[in-house]
C-alpha cells in the first residue's frame, strides 16, 4: 500500500505540470481570446492590465473585420500549404520507399541520404532554401551549368496568386467540400452494406448541398468582395518542407513494406497477379493504415508550421503568411494579445479536428486487443 | 531496363537531397566579396576558411546556450519519463489509464494555443529570458512523449520480474533501481536522442521566451539570415554549426534515431 502511494506521488508532479501548462493555459488562453486585451493602449503598459470581456468579438473580426484581411489570406495559405505539402511528402515518400525496397546497391547510403534532413532544424532548412531560391541564383541558375537557359520563376519573391476566389464564397465552398466527403462516406458505406450509415451520410450531404445552393450562395461575410488565392510564393516553402519530411514518410512506408509477409506476395504472384495488380490489390491496402498515421503527423506539422516560414521569409512578408506567423506578429510585436490568443484557439480546434478522431480510433483498437 | 530506371530515379533523388548541402558548404567557403548570384555553383579557389572562424566567434555563446539547454533538458526529461513510465506500466491505479490519455493529449496541441499564457507566466515568475526557464518549459512539454516511450517499453518487461522482487522485499524505488533501470538502457538512448534533437532544433519557445544573451543557436541563425544585406557565407557557416550536433547524432546513432521517430506513429 505504501508503495502505491509512492507511485502516485511520483506521478503527481507531472500531472500537476501538465494540468497547469496544458489544460490551465488552454483555459486561460480561451479567456484571453474573449477579452479586449490589446485594444486599449493603457493595457500595453500596465503590469496587470484590466481586461474587459467582449465575447466572440475577436473571432468575428478575424473572419469578417476590415483590418484582418491578412489573417484570412494566412488561412487560405495554410490550407493550400497543408494540402500540397501532405500530397508531396506522401507521394515522394512512397516512391522513395518503393525504390529503396527493391534492394538496390548502396541501399543504406540512399536511405541515409533521403532521411538526413529529418535531423535538421526547420530553421536550418529554411536558411538553406532561402539561399537556394534566390530569384537570380541557386536553383534558377542550375540549368546554365548544362548549357540551358536559367529558370525565371522568382520563388519567394512572387506576389502572384492562382485559384483566386472571393472570401464571401467561403461558406459555399466549405459546404461543397464537406458534402463531397460525406458522399464519399456514403459510397463506402453502400459498398460495405452498412445501410444506416449510408442513409445518414447521404441525407446530411443532401441537406448541406441544398443549403449551399440556396441560402449558402446568398450569405455575405463581408459587405464587399475580397479575393484570396493560392499564393505562389508558397511553392518554395512547400518544396523545402517536402525536402525535409519526405524521408520521414519513406521511413514509415519502408517499415510497412518490410512488414508485408513474403508469403502473401508469393501467393498473389502464384495466382497470376501482375505487378500493377499486386500494388493495387495487395500492397496499397496494406499500407493504408501507415498512410493515415503519416497524414496525421504531416497534417499536424503543417497546421502549426512557423519556424520554416520565419527562416525563409520572415514575419513581415504577407505572401507566405500562415496563422502561426500572424499570431506571433500580433501578440509579440503588436501587443494584440486577445486576437493572438483567438488565433491560438482556432489552431487548437483545427488540430483537434484532425487528431481526436485518430486518437479515438487508436484507443478503440487498443481496447479491442 | 527496370533496373536502369530505378538507379536513374535514385540518383536523381540523391541529387535533390544533397544539392542543398553542396551549396551550403560551397557558399560557406567563399569570400564574401566573391559571392555573386551567377557563380553560386562554382567551387571557390582557394577555399575561404575564415567564414567558419567568424561564424564560430559570432555563434559560440549561442552554441553554448544550445548545448546547456539541450543536454540538461534531455537528462531531466529522460529521468521524469522513466519514472512516469514505470508508474504507469507497473503500478497502475484506478483512473491511471485516463490520466495517461490526458497526459498524451499534451503532445498534440499546437503550442500557439498556450504561448501567450506561458509567456505571461514565465514573466511573472521571473524566468522570462532565462535559459533555465526554457529548460523547464522543454521538460514539461516533453513529458507526454517521454512518458509514452517509457511506458510502452516498460510494459514489455514481464510483471513476474517486478512481482518476484516484491516478494523478496523490494519497495517501489528498490524495484526501479535494481530491476527496471538495468533493463532500460535502450529506452534511455531512444528518448535521449529524440529529446536532444527536438530541443536542439526547437524554435518557437526559444524565440518567444529568450533574450539575446540566453538565445539558442536556432534563434540566432534565423535572425542573422533574416537581416538585410547579409553576406551569405556567414549564415551558411552558421547553418552548418547549428546542424552539426544533430547531424552527428543521426549519422552515428541513426538506428535509435529512427526508432524514436517511429515510436509515436506506427503502433497499432
Amino acid at each position: 500500500m505504501r508503495d502505491r502511494i509512492t507511485a502516485f506521488l511520483v506521478l503527481l508532479p507531472s500531472l500537476l505540470a501538465i494540468g497547469i501548462f496544458v489544460y490551465g493555459f488552454i483555459g486561460q488562453n480561451l479567456w484571453v481570446s474573449l477579452t479586449d486585451w490589446g485594444k486599449d493602449p493603457a493595457q500595453a503598459l500596465a503590469l496587470r492590465p484590466e481586461l474587459r470581456f467582449v465575447g466572440l468579438e475577436n473571432y468575428r473580426e478575424l473572419f469578417t473585420g476590415f483590418v484582418d484581411v491578412r489573417f484570412r489570406q494566412s488561412v487560405v495559405n495554410l490550407i493550400f500549404f497543408t494540402l500540397f505539402f501532405m500530397a508531396g511528402s506522401l507521394g515522394l515518400g512512397l516512391l522513395l520507399a518503393l525504390a529503396v525496397d527493391r534492394a538496390p546497391k548502396g541501399e543504406g547510403f540512399f536511405r541515409t541520404v533521403f532521411l538526413f534532413p529529418m535531423a535538421l532544424s526547420f530553421v536550418v532548412t529554411g536558411t538553406i532554401w532561402r539561399w537556394m531560391l534566390q530569384p537570380q541564383g541557386g536553383v534558377n541558375v542550375l540549368p546554365t551549368l548544362f548549357g540551358l537557359p536559367p529558370l525565371s520563376f522568382p520563388w519567394l519573391a512572387t506576389r502572384e496568386q492562382v485559384l483566386v476566389f472571393d472570401w464571401n464564397h467561403l461558406p459555399f465552398y466549405t459546404a461543397l467540400a464537406v458534402a463531397l466527403v460525406l458522399l464519399y462516406v456514403a459510397h463506402a458505406a453502400y459498398r460495405e452494406g452498412e445501410r444506416r450509415r449510408f442513409l445518414w451520410a447521404l441525407f446530411s450531404a443532401g441537406v448541406l448541398l441544398l443549403w449551399a445552393f440556396t441560402l449558402g450562395r446568398g450569405l455575405k461575410l463581408l459587405p464587399y468582395p475580397e479575393t484570396h488565392g493560392f499564393s505562389l510564393a508558397l511553392v518554395g516553402v512547400i518544396l523545402a518542407a517536402i525536402w525535409q519530411m519526405a524521408g520521414y514518410t519513406m521511413a514509415l512506408y519502408l517499415a510497412g513494406l518490410r512488414g508485408i509477409p513474403v508469403e502473401v506476395l508469393e501467393a498473389a504472384r502464384v495466382d497470376g497477379a501482375s505487378e500493377w495488380q499486386l500494388f493495387r490489390r495487395v500492397i496499397f491496402p496494406m499500407l493504408a493504415p501507415i498512410t493515415l498515421s503519416a497524414m496525421i503527423v504531416l497534417g499536424h506539422i503543417a497546421l502549426k508550421i512557423f519556424d520554416l516560414i520565419f527562416a525563409m521569409a520572415g514575419l513581415d512578408y504577407a505572401p507566405t503568411d500562415v496563422p502561426a506567423i500572424y499570431m506571433y506578429l500580433l501578440a509579440f510585436r503588436g501587443n494584440q494579445f486577445a486576437k493572438g490568443a483567438a488565433i491560438g484557439i482556432l489552431l487548437l480546434l483545427l488540430v483537434a479536428v484532425v487528431v481526436i478522431p485518430y486518437l479515438a480510433s487508436q484507443l478503440r483498437k487498443e481496447v479491442r486487443r | 531496363m527496370g533496373r536502369v530506371l530505378l538507379y536513374a530515379f535514385l540518383l536523381l533523388m540523391a541529387g535533390f537531397f544533397l544539392l542543398p548541402v553542396y551549396l551550403v558548404i560551397l557558399t560557406a567557403l567563399k569570400e564574401p566579396a566573391k559571392i555573386t548570384l551567377e557563380t553560386v555553383w562554382q567551387w571557390p579557389h582557394p577555399p575561404y576558411w575564415e567564414s567558419f572562424r567568424t561564424a564560430w566567434e559570432a555563434f559560440r555563446p549561442k552554441f553554448q546556450n544550445s548545448v546547456v539547454l539541450a543536454t540538461s533538458a534531455t537528462l531531466l526529461s529522460a529521468l521524469v519519463g522513466s519514472l512516469n513510465g514505470y508508474v504507469l506500466a507497473k503500478w497502475p491505479f484506478r483512473g491511471s489509464g485516463l490520466l495517461f490519455a490526458l497526459i498524451l493529449f499534451g503532445m498534440f496541441i499546437p503550442y500557439q494555443s498556450i504561448l501567450i499564457p506561458l509567456f505571461q507566466f514565465m514573466k511573472s515568475i521571473g524566468l522570462y529570458g532565462n535559459l533555465f526557464g526554457l529548460v523547464l518549459v522543454h521538460v514539461i512539454y516533453g513529458i507526454p512523449i517521454v512518458t509514452l516511450i517509457f511506458r510502452n517499453y516498460y510494459s514489455e518487461i514481464p510483471d513476474e520480474l517486478v512481482e518476484a522482487a516484491r516478494i523478496d522485499g523490494a519497495g517501489f524505488f528498490g524495484i526501479f533501481r535494481h530491476v527496471i533501470l538495468p533493463l532500460s538502457v535502450p529506452a534511455f538512448v531512444v528518448v535521449a536522442i529524440w529529446q536532444f534533437t527536438q530541443i536542439w532544433n526547437e524554435f518557437l519557445f526559444a524565440v518567444t521566451l529568450t533574450r539575446p544573451e540566453s538565445q539558442p543557436i536556432t534563434v540566432a541563425l534565423a535572425q542573422l539570415a533574416g537581416g538585410e544585406a547579409v553576406k551569405w557565407n556567414l549564415p551558411m557557416a552558421g547553418a552548418i554549426l547549428a546542424a552539426l550536433p544533430t547531424l552527428l547524432v543521426y549519422i552515428f546513432l541513426g538506428r535509435y534515431f529512427l526508432r524514436g521517430l517511429l515510436a509515436g506513429s506506427v503502433k497499432g
